[in-house]
């Protein structure tokens, strides 16, 4: 075939479809130690490890949220850090079969002649850095690409770039026995229109999964985190409903049916929205021959972090707020969710222009 | 969306899900007069428009078997012919519910400076052609490109051209009403192992789809024709559940869930053979989000050619064996049929012709 078999083939065919359990998701805890820091501001406590460190044990520990995650991605730090007890947090996550995941991009530097393209950098050594993941308990990783909608945007020379890129990481992580989530992000910035968006999207997705073969990377022991196909941020909204219907056809036009899971970004939609899109794709009725359920950064943890606010005594409803944030999700990504655990912070707008982390 | 939806948009997702309809399949009666004058004379019949007209005629009013067809590609000659009666051969298929195909490409020509490879012509006009053919009836098409296994082949620029030359026939197609049955065909022949073509298979069906993307082709709107992946026509055979299993990998690896049927093109392997492997690949337990049918020609006409010999009185028989295959293929397209116990003449003869052209 034309894929590569290495001897980690088995391996990553089995994460990768447990991983795509339905009933289960991601929790994309990797914000970069910049990133994290501005989310600590923004509750006022101070970007040092401890804190960091904190908030994470604060995930990681809510009781009950862990059944409903199959992944969980890290940011380098975190892969070793460990709880105040002393536990290292790889190990909480295993013994509750929540599979270690790790970010492995270097973030994205601007492609010179274009309008604020990008392309995403963090090859060197690579393949080293993922073998030093895999023995610390890592079997999934995570790289992220990101192309934008405009007037000539994505452009040809960006979108190569980025299928060409994701597809190399994920040869890479292959042959180092991590599972490589392909994320080509297409950010929601732009005044642009659903049907706008899902051109984008068939476009772009069309172009990884050619690199990906060109690549000779095993679909089976892949996942996807793309985009939803929604209008500009700057458009009118539409109904859940038709954000699935062009999200899911947009999937059936360019996603081989060999990739076991797909597990949406969340893209700056508030936590409660992220849900009901999840969902409503879930309801849809047509032929689905991959799971669709989540990776969620900003939409599991927002209300989390408002509530927490760094403080020990909002621990435990923080972590409560949390669970019924993954539950929902859960829920979610077997199309059963009934709705109703939004509170304030669940529906507020998690955009943010031109997102960087 | 990325893809052109012109005015025929919901005719054609409409016909191309018909056509993928489980039980039923596609019959390939499209020889070219040359092609067909090679059948005609294996049997000792003269290469003459009454004779290829009385061949057609003999399969499409066989009792019985429309119901086990939803589509039949005709050569050109044969859209606008009629029974002996006087009868449309376009109206006695529609009124079996059966949809006319029409083959639109005009053969393959050398790609220069390769090991013969080919590229396939029939883009000129293609567009004027196809309004044409859809008024006379036809609601599909089909186009063969043609691709070898070797030690540098399939080249890269065969890849490229042939995928091309299908996404480019493939929209003008939409543009004019009908579905393009896209067909690149691997062709068996070689030493080669099944690993060897399913990994040419894999990387030439990436390289049509991406290419129909490209070219804004409503997937929903066409039919896969490939290859069935098999070891090469001078290696040791295997299984047919080998052959089911690469087959439906290869698949899934490459095709998106929105095209809604492959009929698989039998190359060469006897009526039987091609028969026991789709029924294997309909049994398979594994994700297949479109149907697997056949677009069968030699293995479905060889028994019925030889039966007939050309001679009135043998017509009876032949179209029972017509039938008989008919019957078969669309059992294995539901994955259940049983096997042939007893196989009139021919039904096991490999039919594979080395380099095949026509």
């Amino acid at each position: 075939m034309s894929a590569f078999v290495g001897k980690y083939a088995d391996e990553l065919i089995k994460n990768a479809k447990y991983i795509a359990t339905p009933g289960k998701g991601i929790l994309a805890a990797d914000e970069s130690t910049g990133t994290i820091g501005k989310r600590l501001s923004s509750i006022n406590v101070e970007n040092v490890e401890a804190n960091r460190q904190a908030l994470r044990e604060l995930l990681f520990t809510a009781p009950g949220a862990l059944a409903y995650l199959s992944g969980v991605i890290l940011f380098e730090e975190t892969l070793y850090q460990k709880t105040s007890d002393g536990k290292p947090f790889v190990d909480v996550l295993v013994e509750n079969n929540v599979v270690p995941g790790i970010k492995v991009d270097k973030g994205t530097v601007d492609l010179a002649g274009t309008n604020g393209e990008t392309t995403t950098q963090g090859f060197d050594s690579l393949g080293a850095r993922c073998a030093e993941y895999y023995k610390a308990g890592a079997r999934f990783a995570k790289w992220r690409a990101v192309l934008k909608i405009g007037v000539t945007e994505p452009s040809e020379l960006s979108i190569q770039q980025n299928a060409q890129g994701l597809a190399r990481y994920a040869i890479i992580c292959q042959e180092n026995g991590l599972v490589p989530i392909v994320e080509p992000e297409i950010l929601t910035d732009g005044s642009h229109d659903i049907k706008k968006c899902a051109a984008a999207t068939e476009t772009v997705l069309a172009a990884v999964y050619k690199a990906l073969n060109d690549q000779h990377v095993l679909l089976e022991g892949t996942l996807l985190k793309p985009n939803m196909v929604t209008p500009g941020s700057d458009s009118p909204k539409v109904a859940a409903e038709v954000i699935a219907e062009y999200t899911v056809t947009a999937l059936r036009r360019t996603v081989p049916p060999a990739v076991p899971g797909i597990v949406f970004l969340s893209g700056g939609q508030s936590e409660e929205e992220a849900t009901v899109n999840l969902d409503a794709m879930n309801k849809l009725e047509v032929l689905k021959p991959w799971t669709l359920s989540f990776s969620f950064g900003r939409a599991l943890q927002a209300s989390t972090l408002k509530t927490w606010g760094g403080k020990k005594e909002n621990v435990e409803k923080a972590q409560a707020g949390f669970l019924a944030r993954c539950k929902a999700n859960s829920d979610a990504s077997l199309g059963t969710y009934g709705g109703g655990s939004a509170g304030g912070v669940a529906s507020e707008s998690l955009y943010v222009k031109g997102y960087k982390y | 969306m990325s893809c052109y939806r012109g005015k025929y948009a919901d005719e054609l997702i409409a016909n191309a899900a018909y056509i993928g309809t489980p039980g039923k399949g596609i019959l390939a009666a499209d020889e070219s007069t040359g092609t067909i004058g090679k059948r005609l004379s294996s049997i000792n019949v003269e290469n003459v428009e009454n004779n290829r007209r009385a061949l057609r005629e003999l399969l499409f009013c066989t009792p019985g078997c429309l119901q086990y067809l939803s589509g039949v590609i005709l050569f050109e000659e044969t859209l606008y012919q009629s029974t002996a009666a006087g009868k449309p051969f376009v109206d006695v298929l529609k009124e079996g519910g059966v949809l006319p195909g029409i083959k639109v490409d005009k053969g393959t020509v050398e790609l220069a400076g390769t090991n013969g490879e080919t590229t396939t012509q029939g883009l000129d006009g293609l567009g004027a052609r196809c309004a044409k053919y859809y008024e006379a009836g036809a609601r599909f098409a089909k186009w063969r490109a043609v691709l070898k296994i070797g030690p540098n082949e399939p080249s890269q620029l065969a890849i490229n051209e042939n995928a091309n030359g299908l996404a480019r026939y493939a929209i003008i197609c939409q543009e004019n009403g009908l579905v393009p049955i896209v067909e690149p065909e691997i062709l068996v022949d070689g030493p080669h192992d099944i690993n060897k073509c399913a990994d040419v298979t894999e990387r030439v069906l990436a390289a049509c789809y991406k290419a129909l993307n490209d070219h804004k082709v409503l997937l929903e709107g066409t039919l896969l024709k490939p290859n069935m992946v098999t070891p090469g026509s001078d290696a040791e055979k295997v299984t047919p559940e080998v052959i089911a299993e690469y087959t439906v990998r290869a698949l899934q690896r490459t095709m998106p869930p929105a095209v809604p049927a492959v009929v698989f093109l039998s190359g060469g392997q006897s009526e039987e053979q091609a028969t026991v492997n789709l029924n294997a690949m309909n049994k398979l337990q594994t994700k297949k989000p479109w149907s697997l049918s056949f677009s069968f020609g030699r293995a479905l006409q060889q028994s019925t050619l030889k039966a007939w010999g050309g001679k009135e009185e043998n017509v009876k028989a032949a179209q029972e064996a017509f039938l008989t295959r008919c019957k078969a293929n669309s059992e294995a397209t539901l994955g259940k049929y049983q096997g042939s116990s007893t196989l009139v003449e021919g039904a096991s003869e490999s039919l594979h012709v080395k380099d095949y052209k026509y």
